[in-house]
């Protein structure tokens, strides 16, 4: 069924009896074409691609659990091509223009939001890097914009602007960058998938991968053995369990995020703010709930929550940095599993395993990259050529020296 | 998480900062390129008891090494690190 206003009116009309369920429930078959691994938004979208730009609709998308229960279940919706290094720029900005047209492609409404994102800077010399930086954003076509103190106040009078230890003296402004409703990110590329012949098959955990002479030939799962040329894995957090099935070490540790949701307000924030001096980041959903988050807790983990520590150093950034958000009560908070990499950045790449790839590293910027990774791994999967903006995703890029440290942090995982 | 320091006893983890896993204390020969890609780069990521490193840099400075479960948060034992 195609959504549209007439589909809400007609089926209105007739007390809603006619809609129908958004994708299959399949019992999975012996073999496909290809099997991708992880039913989140990476994997959901690279099955829609592979389907939509591809021709290829033999797929399986095997999800342990439910679709969507993972990262893009869990993130903080904010989307945004504000990179600095080439390796990166030119693949988020693909993806933010993906972002821009993914409503009408998929037929569902993502909610995609472009209210704009503001990073925060406090000298001079970080006001000289977000003018690299945005000037960097601007050679590889996005935009950006560098405000002076005043015109930031204009924008958000209700800022600390004169914290003593981190006064503000501008932001760098992308206007394209905002948010989208993330669950609608997995419904809509499941439902648009599903559309297109791709069986999802959810409770269905991968517990081996099938590899012969070096070469994999499928998985091993819950609902029994399921057999594939070419086998995609896209699990995030989830990246080091699932890969060592295949005898594989990353350049990865998993680590747990937490975020934060208050209770719905009135609208009083229009834009994303990011206070990277604080470790706090906040924005508004269209609900009202208050949407903030910090960096990681520090420590290896995959518990899905976090510790007390970072919840105590998250509020006291957002009390430093809007001091009326004090007044605003907590309503949830939750954790997320970090597939944090050695360099911050992620891979797209093969594996020394012939017929395996891997799509993951992601840290805690996973959900931007959605539509583009889904994009570049389905043209890696098809072509077994790497998409032009995502040829620095290498695995072996520590070996040969082409890191991509947007940070300068060095091969130390929980600094990234 | 509390960690049962070996010296002073209970101690809130906030007080500690994290380096990883404890294999970085068997730091291989810097001539076999290799190893020491591998020593510096990959990780075995363990869901499950993990041992690794943390620094009592808000304490007595000691280097600690815990066995730790990544699944539950929970310390099954804290030993001062040493060379091996």
């Amino acid at each position: 069924m195609h959504y549209s206003i007439w589909s809400i009116l007609q089926q209105g009309f007739r007390g809603g009896r006619g809609w129908v369920r958004a994708w299959r429930a399949p019992v999975p078959q012996k073999s496909y074409d290809m099997i991708i691994v992880g039913g989140g938004g990476h994997g959901l979208a690279t099955a829609y691609y592979l389907a939509s730009q591809y021709g290829i609709t033999n797929i399986a998308v095997l999800e342990k659990g439910w679709i969507g229960g993972g990262n893009v279940g869990r993130n903080t919706t904010i989307i945004r091509s504000n990179y600095l290094l080439p390796g990166n720029e030119g693949f988020y900005e693909l993806s933010l223009k993906l972002w821009e047209g993914l409503e009408q492609d998929i037929n569902f409404n993502a909610m995609v939001s472009q209210r704009g994102i503001l990073n925060l800077f406090h000298s001079d010399n970080e006001r000289d890097a977000a003018a690299r930086r945005g000037n960097s954003m601007i050679l590889h076509g996005a935009d950006a914009e560098l405000l002076d103190a005043a015109a930031l106040r204009k924008l958000c009078p209700f800022l600390n602007f004169d914290n003593a230890r981190f006064p503000l003296k501008g932001a760098l402004l992308q206007k394209r960058g905002g948010t989208v409703r993330h669950d609608a990110v997995a419904w809509g590329y499941a439902r648009g998938a599903d559309r297109l012949g791709v069986d999802i098959i959810q409770n269905c955990e991968v517990t081996d991968f099938i590899i012969k002479n070096g070469c994999c030939n499928g998985v091993e799962t819950t609902k029994g053995k399921i057999l594939a040329n070419k086998v995609g894995v896209a699990v995030a957090g989830s990246s080091g369990r699932v890969m060592a099935k295949a005898g594989l070490r990353l350049p990865i540790e998993s680590h747990v995020l937490q975020a934060f949701v208050s209770e719905g307000l009135k609208p009083i924030l229009p834009q994303v703010i990011t206070y990277g001096a604080g470790h706090f980041y906040i924005s508004q959903s269209d609900k009202g709930g208050l949407v903030f988050g910090g960096d990681i807790d520090g420590y290896n983990s995959y518990a899905q929550r976090g510790n007390l520590p970072v919840v105590e150093h998250v509020t006291e950034g957002g009390m430093a940095l809007m001091p009326m958000i004090g007044k605003a009560r907590l309503l949830r908070m939750w954790g997320g599993l970090m597939d944090m990499s050695m360099d911050g950045s992620p891979f797209i790449d093969r594996t020394p395993i012939t017929g395996l790839y891997f799509n993951g590293g992601w840290c805690y910027g996973g959900f931007k990259a959605t539509p583009a990774s889904g994009w570049c791994f389905a043209h890696l999967l098809a072509t077994d050529e790497a998409h032009a903006v995502a040829r620095a995703y290498r695995l072996d890029r520590f070996k040969t020296g082409a890191v991509i440290d947007e940070k300068g942090a060095g091969a130390q995982a929980n600094l990234h | 998480m509390i960690i049962n320091h070996p010296l002073l006893g209970p101690r809130d983890a906030s007080e500690f900062t994290y380096l990883g896993d404890a294999s970085l204390l068997m730091r291989p020969n810097s001539d076999d390129i290799d190893a020491y890609h591998d020593y510096i780069h990959l990780r075995d990521n363990p869901d499950g008891l993990h041992r690794e490193l943390w620094f009592h840099e808000q304490g007595d400075r000691s280097w600690l090494v815990i066995t730790r479960n990544t699944a539950t948060h929970e310390i099954t034992k804290v030993e001062l690190a040493r060379k091996t």
